[in-house]
């Protein structure tokens, strides 16, 4: 059965590193959801969260096989355990004076906030869930939603005791 | 004192104790190439070939025969991109190569220079690892992380790229003599409980198989897992790449397994109720479909590489570690508490079961004719040579034929390949094989369609005066593809007919070596034996029976039960 998987990817930030994982999941068929890929506190090394579905099996081999790669630091597959995920939505609405309190209303009840305005349009900045940001793409839609961009998932265990690294594959 | 990059890799080389560099100049890497003739000529031997495919296959044949990383130095740009199938071959067999590519100066990188490549971006899925240096500084520090990745863990193809600005720059050099890559750290040691579920599991196995593969080779555990056999009494069946990793000749040795497999080997798998795997990884040409292959055995799997374990096939025991250390702890494990195979009444009727499965089928071919068998020709290489040449084959039916009747009883004596089944492969690997051991016999069973894929390097064997022998099974067909267009496409036999070819002796006497015929099974003996007295390269050219085919055979996909016997 396919299943989505939040998979959590400390990598060297080097060169070419990207390519090295992308790489590995499209030469191997497999499927990147969304990614997301920045550097952590420490300069040298970036966080990639990467959503992916696949069954337990081709799971476990993407896991092995990210592993496997030499610029891999560690990797987690935070669906394992209890975990925190984010993803950023931009959206430009077509919002003409006599629309602007639809789209306020809305934006208001889902805790975005509006970060851009001009005559007919308004940029909305909204963070959640994938399921609360498909549900006010949703929403806003009938208004009219001119443009759209989504960073991806990015995502980090709960608490200390919540979360494991997915067991080593002995 | 400072000294240019140049330098830097050639006494990092030395530094490894490497001794042999297949490869090919060209602009970007002349000033290596400069060194090499000024100040290393006596440190390493420097093998030119004549394309760079061959480089890289000639130091894969070396490092397969050696157990030594195979290192090559070429160019940029048609350098490098010339490597990738050499690459890839190593790849799949698990096979150490550090292999280094000159680059555009850095400054030109990306602008499509004269001769220039993204290699590292080409090579990136064929290469267990790579590298563009692009800090003179680190360029000693690069070299070393190349061998140790290349050499350690499950081994594979290493590739450098050096920008010509890092050749020439100038700075100290300082050698590392261990390093610890934190990112790198292959499971060794085998974990103790599953040791001792494995064992369990052998001490009660009714109809055991022991499924041998490279990964034994590869760990130099063949003296461990002899012992193992003889402590057990278990019967052992290889893969093609495991062959020689347990004597050929041995009682219990089943023969080769899979698609070209024994009769008895396969029967005896899919029989099994225990299958111990090492350093084998079910390849779709062992399982053949994998939904019945072996169904009612408990599989214990060992391998140095976590990928290989639950990828094609679901195992009851998975033990990630080094082959030899996990052979190690078995037989531990089994001295405390094991089985007696004298007294063993499953096992006596297991054996006897096998023994009748032989009888039932084994291999053959017709004996009676006039016409060359090609099988013949291998059985005549095998008796006369007595077992003792290192055998490297092409690919197709000469190489199912090798793997047949050739019986391999000592470890790193048969070269293939076995996972990209590269054509052309042959040919530069027993050169690469020859120059570690100039006194072996080594020969290349060939085909007529592989032996032209790398067949320039005939000049090679001469300017080295390499005693390499060819003997080319030579039926005028792609023979394996048209086996399967005469089994299943109706034979239509699409563009498999190559009868337009050179005539291999004169091609032999132009490049100044020896050419010999056989059109005769009573020519092929004496032919043999006067190739082998000859001390030069020699070309054997065999007119076999066009028609022969491989078997017994399991049609791709399919179960056991469907194997093809005629």
């Amino acid at each position: 059965m396919e299943k989505r998987h939040v998979i959590s990817v400390l990598v060297e930030n080097k060169p070419g590193v990207l390519a090295r994982v992308s790489g590995m999941f499209s030469g191997r068929a497999y499927n990147i959801h969304s990614l997301s890929v920045a550097p952590t506190l420490s300069p040298d090394v970036s966080r990639m969260t990467v959503v992916t579905y696949g069954s337990e099996a081709i799971i476990e081999q993407i896991i092995k096989q990210l592993r496997k790669l030499i610029n891999v630091i560690k990797v987690q597959d935070l669906t394992s355990g209890d975990y925190v995920d984010r993803e950023m939505a931009l959206l430009r609405v077509k919002a003409t004076a006599a629309k602007r309190a639809d789209v306020l209303r809305i934006v208001d009840i889902f805790r975005g906030k509006i970060v851009d305005i001009a005559t007919d349009s308004m940029i909305v900045e909204i963070t959640g869930g994938a399921g609360k940001i498909e549900a006010m793409i949703e929403l806003l839609q009938p208004l009219g939603i001119l443009e759209l961009i989504r960073t991806g998932t990015v995502a980090l265990p709960r608490g200390r005791k919540a979360s494991r690294p997915s067991e080593p594959s002995e | 004192m400072k000294i240019n990059g140049a330098q830097i890799l050639l006494r990092a080389l030395k530094e490894e104790g490497v001794d042999t560099i297949f490869g090919y100049p060209g602009g970007a890497v002349i000033d290596i190439f400069d060194a090499i003739a000024r100040h290393f000529s006596e440190d390493f031997k420097f093998v030119l070939v004549r394309h760079e495919q061959a480089a890289v296959h000639a130091a894969d044949g070396y490092a397969r025969a050696t157990g030594k990383p195979g290192v090559c130095l070429v160019t940029s740009g048609p350098g490098g991109t010339n490597t990738v199938t050499g690459l890839a071959t190593a790849y799949m067999d698990s096979i150490p190569l550090v292999v280094f590519t000159g680059q555009v100066p850095t400054p030109l990188i990306g602008n499509d220079a004269f001769q220039e490549a993204d290699i590292v971006g080409i090579t990136r899925p064929c290469t267990k690892h790579n590298y563009l240096v692009n800090q003179v500084d680190e360029l000693a520090h690069t070299i070393k992380e190349a061998f140790t990745i290349a050499g350690t863990g499950r081994p594979g193809p290493v590739l450098v790229d050096l920008p010509k600005d890092m050749i020439q720059a100038k700075t100290r050099f300082e050698y590392p003599s261990v390093i610890d890559i934190p990112t790198y750290r292959p499971t060794l040691k085998a974990h103790p409980p599953s040791v001792m579920r494995a064992a369990e599991l052998i001490r009660r196995a009714k109809r055991p198989v022991i499924y041998a593969g490279g990964g034994v080779l590869t760990s130099g555990c063949h003296q461990e897992l002899l012992t193992l056999v003889q402590m057990t009494g278990f019967p052992v069946t290889m893969t093609l790449m495991g062959l020689g990793c347990f004597p050929g000749t041995h009682p219990l040795s089943l023969g080769m397994l899979g698609m070209h497999g024994t009769y008895r080997a396969n029967m005896a798998v899919n029989n099994s109720d225990l299958l111990l795997a090492i350093g084998a990884r079910f390849d779709d040409r062992v399982t053949g479909k994998v939904e019945t292959f072996a169904r009612d055995s408990k599989i214990i799997h060992i391998d140095i590489d976590p990928t290989s374990i639950q990828k094609n096939i679901k195992v009851d025991v998975p033990i990630v570690s080094d082959a030899r250390d996990a052979l190690t702890q078995l037989i531990e494990a089994l001295k405390k508490e094991g089985r007696d195979p004298e007294s063993d009444e499953s096992l006596k009727d297991w054996h006897a079961q096998i023994t009748a499965w032989r009888n039932q089928q084994r291999l053959r071919f017709d004996r009676t004719t006039e016409v060359i068998k090609p099988q013949f020709v291998v059985e005549k290489l095998y008796e006369i040579t007595q077992g003792e040449a290192i055998i490297s084959t092409e690919v197709g039916q000469n190489q199912m034929w090798a793997a047949q009747y050739y019986l391999f009883d000592k470890p790193r004596t048969f070269l293939t390949s076995g996972g990209l089944g590269t054509m052309g492969y042959g040919f530069p690997a027993a050169i690469g094989a020859q120059i570690a051991f100039p006194d072996k016999i080594v020969i290349d069973i060939a085909g007529d369609g592989s032996i032209q894929m790398n067949i320039q390097e005939l000049a090679t064997v001469k300017q080295y005066d390499l005693p390499v022998k060819i003997a080319i099974l030579n039926n005028g067909y792609l023979g394996m593809v048209r086996q399967w267009q005469e089994r299943f496409y109706d034979n239509v036999y699409a563009h498999t007919d190559i009868m337009v070819a050179p005539d291999f002796v004169k091609l032999a006497e132009a490049y100044g070596a020896l050419g010999l015929r056989a059109t005769k099974t009573n020519e092929v003996e004496p032919l043999i034996i006067k190739a082998l007295e000859t001390p030069g390269p020699v070309i054997m050219d065999f007119v076999v029976d066009r028609e022969e085919g491989v078997y017994p055979m399991v049609p791709a996909g399919a179960s056991i039960k469907e194997m093809i016997l005629v």
